[in-house]
């Protein structure tokens, strides 16, 4: 893959530094068959230094976990060497699926097939907690 | 028409912020009218039956739900353990309320997990009342402290209420406070050592709602201006040693002496069961009101399972 230029596929461009292989994990890009791309710590007029994924092929892409990990992120659907959609993210409302919780006291904990749920309930500070037992969720 | 198909997506109450205030007022309402006429309403929920699953033990609480529901003319039906429920086989909380909703008209629910009295109205075909998910929400708890505060303060609206003991891990505290802060004039003293501070997220929700509110450490300092006193339990886990422990329970032990600075209407709380904190003399002071709290939360278990039967 020419990492310059694409003919059809994505890009996530203006992920925060470090972050990127963040997201290459959360998204599970490594279980994809087609090419992917990861540029770290390029040089950035609006962030300074930038990640950025590229995608050879275009896929539904789960932009809640995107959002969650970095808002920052934005998405361009290449196609014919194009950028023919330009998409940012916003922190969503409501996790699913995306984190666990950490509470042992949690009925997550034990209950088999219940979804993970988290309400974000401070955007400014990006704190979410679980619908469940109401505890903040954290990276620990 | 198959007759065995049930209705779905019943109300349920998991946390007091699922009731609105004007449903909270109409709740003390219904429970006052049982209070003044009970034989109004002792057949009212003939062929009922409420399901009370405890998964761990309670006393009061399992109590309370049955004698409300034998007062309406009910029938109850249930567990007090989890040994002696299908739990104890490894079943889960879905499965097992999917299958007492089919057999019973309202369930009341006590679990040790947090959420778990959520999981159970996702699945339930009827609604369901959290009786208590471990240090979380215990809704009924502070329908019947509200109860309280209305009779013995005529209203909910206008006074300084005082929380003192374990602020930080008191599930009761946390929701009275959340459900007294959508009044209007409550003021909020919290007294409690700082290891046991009510959690900034609760101050910050207080902030949001435009809640007057002061700390204390001592409770001597905060009497004089209470128009209720609410205490909770300092438990010896919450401690790191044993030293810590020991001094800061002796300070919020309430005593008659320690009640001199209080206004003669000043009522005492207490969401039971008490350890040492008040100590027994005060029980015969008039303003010692934990027993008519419990009192209390009998009836307006009544009107909450009247509200959520659709009855009356």
């Amino acid at each position: 893959m020419n990492i310059d230029g694409l003919n059809n596929g994505i890009v996530l461009d203006h992920i925060t530094a470090g972050k990127g292989m963040q997201i290459y994990e959360m998204l599970k890009l490594d279980k994809l068959d087609c090419t992917v791309a990861i540029i770290q710590n390029a040089t950035s007029s609006k962030l300074g230094r930038k990640d950025i994924i590229k995608l050879d092929t275009v896929i539904d892409l789960n932009y809640d976990m995107i959002a969650f990990v970095d808002s920052n992120v934005t998405i361009d659907i290449i196609k014919d060497g194009r950028v023919c959609e330009k998409r940012s993210v916003k922190l969503p409302e409501t996790l699913k699926n995306i984190i666990s919780c950490h509470n042992p006291r949690c009925i997550t904990s034990t209950e088999q097939g219940i979804d993970q749920i988290f309400h974000l309930v401070d955007p400014d500070r990006r704190i979410y907690r679980c619908a469940y037992c109401d505890t903040e969720y954290s990276e620990k | 028409m198959d007759k065995l198909k049930v209705k779905n997506n019943p109300r349920s109450l998991i946390n007091i912020t699922d009731l609105s205030v004007a449903e909270i007022d109409h709740l003390i309402e219904t429970a006052n009218d049982i209070i003044e006429n009970p034989e109004a309403y002792q057949e009212i929920c003939a062929h009922k039956k409420l399901a009370t699953l405890f998964f761990e033990p309670s006393t009061r609480t399992r109590l309370s739900f049955t004698a409300a529901m034998q007062e309406l003319g009910g029938d109850v039906l249930g567990f007090s353990e989890a040994a002696s429920s299908s739990a104890a086989k490894g079943e889960s909380v879905a499965d097992t309320v999917q299958i007492v909703s089919l057999y019973a008209d309202i369930i009341a629910m006590r679990h040790p997990k947090e959420g778990a009295p959520l999981v159970a109205s996702r699945h339930s075909n009827v609604p369901v009342i959290n009786a208590g998910d471990g240090g979380h929400f215990h809704p009924t708890q502070t329908l019947t402290d509200l109860l309280t505060i209305s009779r013995k303060k005529g209203g909910l609206n206008n006074f300084t209420i005082g929380l003192c003991g374990d602020l930080k891990f008191g599930r009761t505290v946390h929701s009275l406070i959340e459900a007294l802060m959508r009044y209007t004039g409550v003021k909020f003293i919290l007294i409690a050592p700082p290891e046991l501070r009510l959690p900034k997220y609760m101050k910050e929700k207080m902030n949001a709602a435009g809640a007057e509110w002061a700390e204390y450490e001592k409770l001597e300092d905060a009497m004089p201006d209470l128009d209720v006193l609410y205490m909770t339990r300092v438990q010896k886990e919450r401690f790191f040693n044993e030293e810590d422990y020991v001094r800061l329970r002796d300070s919020y032990i309430l005593t008659l002496d320690r009640l001199k600075p209080a206004k003669k209407d000043m009522i005492i709380m207490h969401p039971l069961p008490r350890v040492n904190e008040i100590a027994v003399e005060v029980d015969n002071d008039p303003r010692a009101c934990y027993f008519y709290q419990a009192h209390c939360g009998k009836y307006i278990r009544e009107a909450l399972i009247l509200f959520l039967l659709g009855l009356k």
